[in-house]
């Protein structure tokens, strides 16, 4: 009788020090979410929230000695977003590319240092080539110079350039690339302007 | 030229001489930073933040009126030789990992009798009001010259601290959904024409690593591995990351390792 009671007691000691067991090992990820949140003071526009992760920035925060994401974990992010893309009522997807060369070439917004009430930029120029005029191009996004030329025959380009801004996780999970639609960094006059700078005939993209 | 002070427009002009005629190609900018950083090896405007942090570190001060020559940065109290290149590091009496301005904060409340609040108020310089920190900051790497970065993690909680700086250099967020690791987690890219170092290798961490703290061309003003960190998190959209914070000096602990054996060539000289 007293043996089992020992036994028992042992078993659950077992049980309950498992979890913290594994907590001590596997927490690490956890501890950093609590030092971020401690470490940061809202600022300007950049409140703490922006500290809080949604499910692309947390599946996305591996590092290199964590598991790559499954297939199924793919699947699954690529859906959300993709549900989630919010197109323009009028079915009109493209605005303006002169105004969207301003846009691709600002890189204010956002940032506590930043004025709210001015609109933010897409600063597409930091990661990619757009154009043969601007040699000031970054390097991290592939060259998007003769966009148009190089996706020609697609009917349906402009809706998916206008989803591929709004929401780039919807098409490469962990892209690198802000989701401009998705966060509102880019308003959907803004993000028009942007594919017009990419599809217009006439957009310094599109010139030889 | 040593101790003169160039004017901010006068370097802003030699800066946009030597960009305006080279910027045909992206190449040419980072060439013309390098031609423009051996034009000013021998003149770095840092020696006069060096200058300065040396009569701060010598000077009494504080209620106790004492200077922070007897301070331990972890080589013994008042050994500054090699200190830098050997921090951040865990210290025994205040039980933490420490990097170097938070060590100084707490050798100046510890020794110098200074309230924290009244320290930590301007840990940047800005135009007049000049920051302390980055002036000891510039002194005490200085004596760092030539040596090699050593942060080996010997124990529980510098291993702690790196690891918990490896998951924050991964940590997205904000309305850009960006992380250090965003910029900085690969190799030969560039934002804009600036190259990017990918500061979770060793050969770029290293070359980063070792040039902070740097003299900021841009700015005029010297700036430190704190700053860095806060400057580059504004950028990434975050909110303010506190001086001295435990994810500021995660992240330094997670850089300087990842650094280590790099050849210690701070102050150093930036855009």
């Amino acid at each position: 009788m007293i043996r089992k009671s020992v036994r028992a007691t042992v078993i659950l000691a077992a049980l309950l020090l498992t979890p913290l067991a594994l907590a001590a090992t596997t927490g690490i990820g956890e501890q950093a979410k609590m030092v971020v949140q401690q470490s940061f003071r809202a600022k300007g526009q950049a409140g703490m929230d922006r500290l809080v992760q949604d499910d692309v920035q947390r599946i996305c925060s591996r590092t290199p000695k964590q598991a790559p994401l499954s297939a199924k974990e793919i699947e699954r992010l690529m859906r959300s977003q993709e549900a989630a893309i919010r197109y323009p009522a009028d079915g009109n997807y493209v605005g303006d590319w002169r105004e969207g060369e301003k846009i691709a070439q600002s890189g204010i917004g956002m940032q506590f240092s930043d004025d709210p009430t001015k609109p933010a930029g897409g600063n597409c120029y930091a990661c990619h080539q757009l154009s043969k005029t601007e040699i000031s191009y970054g390097t991290i996004g592939p060259s998007l110079y003769q966009y148009r030329a190089l996706r020609g025959d697609d009917p349906d380009l402009a809706r998916r350039t206008y989803a591929k801004i709004y929401n780039p996780q919807a098409f490469l999970p962990c892209s690198k690339m802000p989701r401009f639609g998705h966060k509102g960094i880019l308003t959907e006059a803004q993000i028009k302007d942007v594919v017009a700078l990419l599809l217009a005939p006439a957009s310094p993209v599109n010139q030889e | 030229m040593r101790g003169f002070r160039l004017s901010k427009p006068a370097l802003g002009l030699a800066f946009l001489a030597l960009f305006g005629s080279s910027i045909v190609m992206a190449q040419a900018a980072s060439d013309a930073l390098a031609q423009y950083r051996e034009m000013m090896a021998d003149d770095n405007p840092a020696d006069l933040w060096v200058t300065r942090g040396a009569e701060l570190w010598k000077a009494p001060r504080g209620p106790r009126q004492v200077s922070l020559e007897q301070c331990d940065l972890g080589l013994g109290a008042g050994v500054t030789k090699g200190a830098y290149a050997a921090l951040p590091r865990y210290f025994n009496d205040a039980k933490k990992v420490m990097d170097l301005e938070t060590r100084l904060v707490h050798c100046m409340v510890t020794l110098q009798g200074m309230k924290l609040e009244d320290v930590v108020r301007q840990p940047y310089g800005s135009g007049s009001r000049r920051s302390d920190f980055e002036a000891l900051a510039a002194y005490i790497a200085e004596q760092s010259r030539g040596m090699k970065v050593s942060v080996p993690l010997r124990n529980k909680a510098e291993r702690k601290a790196y690891a918990l700086g490896e998951q924050i250099f991964f940590y997205r967020g904000g309305t850009h959904d960006f992380a250090c690791a965003t910029c900085h987690g690969e190799t030969g890219t560039r934002i804009r024409m600036q190259d990017l170092p990918n500061l979770a290798e060793q050969a770029d961490a290293r070359k980063a690593y070792v040039a902070w703290p740097a003299y900021r061309v841009s700015q005029g003003e010297l700036r430190t591995m704190q700053w860095r960190m806060n400057d580059c998190l504004r950028q990434q959209r975050f909110p303010d990351l506190a001086f001295g914070s435990e994810a500021s000096i995660a992240l330094i602990t997670y850089l300087a390792h990842n650094a280590d054996g790099g050849v210690m060539a701070a102050p150093g000289l930036k855009r």
